[in-house]
């Protein structure tokens, strides 16, 4: 299955957890799976219509999910999803 | 603006610690983004709970996704480019720097809303004034505390 590497932020949502595996042939499949065992992650994975929140970076293999397919970005078991903060400001 | 908070409600961390070569990449940086703010990211130690010692070993220029004066958002493939190299340098991002066009070098409400890392010093440079501000700051649970900033040869 993927490995899902989650930031210092998330990590209360998932027991602690830094690194999570989770089911998916795509990452939004991989999403459901996780908001399964994590439902805590949901709202800062994905907006109320199913959009990557904006203030997320979802990378496979450190490659920015949003100039692949976005949620339809295709995974392989031995593909490494990270998950990293927008850092973002005014 | 929002006050600073100090004291005992302020949790205690380290002091940033850079090289003047360093600070002046950083602040080269920001005058090469105007008229849009300017932002990056700083690598350094950490210790064994990943709390930043203070050092700063690289500094790494990053584009503003946002392409705004008002506004920046590290571009998020140059985030993991500037992560991944400072964990193969054997230590962690722990900060990020912007600067503020026609404001003071202080975080901004939107900055505060937006900060989600509590170890990590955020670096504001005011290119306001006829000479940069260079100021450094943590941001816990909404609160300010500042940073001391100590520059070495």
């Amino acid at each position: 299955m993927p490995e899902v590497r989650l930031p210092t932020v998330l990590r209360p949502h998932a027991n602690g957890a830094s690194t999570v595996t989770a089911a998916g042939d795509t990452v939004g499949e991989l999403f459901d799976d996780l908001v399964r065992q994590y439902p805590g992650l949901a709202s800062h994975l994905r907006n109320d219509d199913g959009t990557l929140h904006r203030f997320v970076n979802v990378y496979r293999n450190d490659d920015d999910i949003r100039y692949l397919d976005k949620l339809d970005t295709k995974l392989e078991e031995s593909d490494v999803v990270s998950i990293l903060p927008a850092v973002a400001g005014g | 603006m929002l006050p600073p908070v100090s004291g005992p409600s302020f949790p205690a961390g380290p002091r940033l610690r850079l090289t003047a070569g360093q600070f002046n990449e950083i602040v080269a940086h920001c005058y090469d983004g105007l008229p849009d703010e300017a932002c990056g990211l700083l690598g350094g130690p950490v210790d064994a709970a990943g709390v930043p010692e203070g050092t700063v070993t690289t500094v790494y220029p990053c584009r503003n996704e946002d392409a705004s004066a008002r506004t920046y958002t590290i571009d998020s493939r140059d985030h993991i480019k500037a992560l991944r190299a400072a964990e193969e340098a054997g230590g962690d991002l722990i900060g990020v720097f912007h600067s503020h066009t026609h404001t003071e070098a202080y975080p901004s409400e939107t900055d505060v809303r937006q900060a989600v890392e509590p170890n990590w010093i955020y670096v504001l440079v005011s290119l306001k004034h006829e000479a940069p501000v260079f100021r450094a700051y943590r941001i816990v649970d909404g609160t300010i505390g500042e940073v001391p900033v100590e520059i070495s040869r």
